[in-house]
């Protein structure tokens, strides 16, 4: 039998979001019934009517009042995601939230996909820079357990909007928070850069572990699974330079090329997390099929 | 007379030519020669500011909480200044910093990225910090670029906007076209920071007084990353001669140069191959060190790592690229063989 499709919507018709729409459209569990803005006549609005998807210029109000939805993808802002929050919970919508408000907690699908949605009705995306990195950190930690991880993120100006510009901060912190808390590491740091280089650069981040480094050979073992995992939402995910070791530390360089659907290949930072957000609504659709939620 | 202010920054980018390994004890010293002296303001910290402790840039010595206790304790009259580089310090790490009478913070981004320091320059006046705009990688825009940017600074709120030569690569030419533009086109005062990678660093800080600058960089013995900023007592006395007031005492100057921080330093503070390609490339100055490591390790020169950086136009705090094109390079070498 068919699983029925889950009904879902964004809010914040923005480059994400658009994305998002890209992205949800080729679904087979789950059907875009919604894309609310705050603006009418936006271009994220514009496309989604153009697609024949509901559109709403009324924000969260819009989405409130729209019936049957079982999921809302919050592609906004952290201060408009933490008032959104408690109103999606009380109308029983699950909630994924892409701003770095994280509610709810940090959700990375190659890591701890199962661990949070069955209980939560808010589950946070963490950052771009947390999606593309903690994998690794994960990874060698199931190896050798890592006392410090510390990753650098290079952004191509371009692909950096101004949401991520006017919330560096929240950024650096959100990263560093998730490196810990899923990564496994025990204490973080995160860099971000960006680069205005032309044509963009891709994506690019550097994750250096502090840990015993003598079992570099299972470490490389370890990255390599985990990236293959990960290749499965966010196939232009990829080892830049393989794991070695320097002294206590393991160095590693990923590099994030986009699927393209809406923004150019250079924006793999968009990309990684909004192909996490929907693996994780795909997966929240598939368990509440089965009957597990 | 006209006035020049001064802000040395033996004590932050000096931390480069060091490492990261001054000592808070050693930085109280050098800090209250300062004082003594008359320096107006002394940028204090790592290398790479706040938050720049890393394994990324090095790891300092001590903690900023260490340095700036020491630093701070025995300033008199001299202003306390740090340096923020947007995703890598924090507002949080500004706080921090708050507690031991930071007075001034420069906000530092790349050149065309100033609105990535606007959460920053606006946390800094909201509390009544004087808050500087400082970008970086200027010899990688076009003056009226460098005007767009300035420009945000100022909306912002920044009290200050300061032109960056990060990488020792501008020529005087270049400086005067940068400085007299932004100085004509804003109504807030205009700073340079000079590296000395060409050799050029004096006489560029000289060319931005005259094109209209009134604030300017220096450190005791050129201290820097690359080959080193301003000589601060080479400027002083440059800067006097010419008639300008600086407020500060020649002689105290020579003296700690030559008494102390000469005897602090890890090597010469030299234009050499490696500096010398940090300038012509256009590569971040605190490149060299790391390249010099990378260079070892991969058996490649440093100066092919420094001259492709430049190529592939790295912006400042990119050191993280430097073992991939050493590890390229290596790759290469083996292939000609």
């Amino acid at each position: 039998m068919a699983q029925k499709k889950l009904k879902a919507a964004i809010i914040g018709p923005g480059n994400i979001g658009i994305d998002l729409m890209m992205k949800i459209r080729r679904s087979n569990v789950l059907e875009l019934s919604l894309m609310a803005g705050i603006i009418a006549g936006s271009q994220g609005l514009q496309m989604a009517a153009d697609f024949g998807i509901a559109t709403t210029d009324k924000g969260i109000d819009g989405v409130l009042a729209f019936p049957e939805l079982d999921i809302v993808f919050d592609a906004t802002g952290a201060s408009a995601h933490h008032k959104h929050a408690p109103l999606l919970k009380e109308a029983g919508i699950f909630a994924i939230d892409l701003t770095p408000a994280a509610v709810g907690p940090y959700v990375i699908p190659s890591v701890n996909i199962d661990e949070h949605i069955f209980q939560e009705a808010n589950i946070n995306m963490v950052t771009c820079g947390g999606q593309a990195t903690v994998p690794i950190v994960h990874a060698i930690n199931q190896v050798s357990p890592v006392q410090y991880a510390e990753i650098v993120v290079t952004l191509s100006s371009r692909s950096a909007g101004p949401g991520t510009r006017q919330n560096i901060d929240e950024f650096t912190q959100t990263t560093r928070s998730a490196l810990i808390k899923v990564g496994g590491a025990e204490e973080g740091k995160a860099i971000i850069i960006l680069n205005p280089a032309e044509p963009p650069i891709m994506m690019r981040n550097t994750i250096y572990a502090q840990c015993d480094t003598a079992k570099i050979n299972d470490i490389v073992r370890s990255v390599e699974e985990m990236v293959s995992k990960v290749q499965r939402y966010s196939p232009g995910y990829r080892i830049k330079v393989p794991p070695y070791a320097d002294g206590d530390r393991v160095i590693t360089v990923v590099e994030v090329e986009g699927a393209g659907d809406y923004l150019p290949k250079y924006s793999g930072n968009l990309d990684i997390i909004t192909a996490a957000a929907v693996t994780v609504a795909e997966r929240y659709a598939t368990l509440k099929h089965e009957g597990a939620i | 007379m006209k006035s020049i202010r001064i802000i040395d920054s033996t004590l932050r980018d000096g931390m480069h030519a060091v490492s990261h390994q001054f000592t808070p004890e050693q930085m109280a010293i050098i800090a209250s020669k300062l004082d003594e002296a008359g320096v107006d303001t002394i940028e204090v910290g790592h290398g790479d500011g706040l938050g720049g402790s890393s394994i990324q840039y090095g790891f300092s010595k001590a903690t900023e909480t260490e340095y700036f206790k020491a630093v701070s304790q025995v300033l008199k009259k001299t202003k306390l200044a740090v340096l923020l580089i947007p995703g890598i310090g924090t507002v949080e790490d500004l706080e921090s910093a708050m507690k031991y009478g930071v007075k001034t913070v420069r906000v530092a981004t790349h050149v065309t990225e100033a609105d990535a320091g606007e959460q920053h320059i606006k946390f800094a006046k909201s509390t009544g910090l004087e808050a500087i705009g400082f970008l970086m990688m200027s010899h990688m825009a076009t003056p009226e670029k460098i005007l767009e940017q300035a420009k945000k600074f100022e909306s912002y709120g920044a009290d200050m906007v300061y032109v960056t030569d990060s990488a020792g690569a501008m020529l005087p030419s270049d400086i005067k076209a940068r400085i007299e533009l932004v100085r004509r086109e804003l109504s807030v005062p205009i700073g340079f920071h000079a590296h000395n990678n060409l050799g050029l660093a004096i006489g560029n800080t000289l060319a931005a007084i005259e094109a209209g600058a009134t604030s300017v960089d220096a450190t005791v013995c050129g201290l820097g990353a690359g080959a080193g900023n301003s000589q601060l007592e080479a400027l002083v006395a440059a800067l006097h001669k010419g008639g300008y007031e600086t407020g500060i005492d020649l002689y105290k100057l020579m003296d700690m140069s030559r008494d102390v921080v000469e005897k602090l330093m890890h090597r010469p503070q030299s234009i050499n191959a490696d500096t010398l390609a940090i300038g012509y490339a256009g590569a971040y100055g605190s490149f060299l060190l790391h390249s010099r490591r990378a260079a070892e390790k991969f058996g490649v020169d440093a100066r092919d790592i420094l001259m492709e950086l430049g190529r592939r136009k790295t912006v400042g705090g990119q050191e993280d690229m430097i073992i991939d094109v050493a590890i390229e390079l290596a790759n290469k070498n083996k292939q000609g063989q």
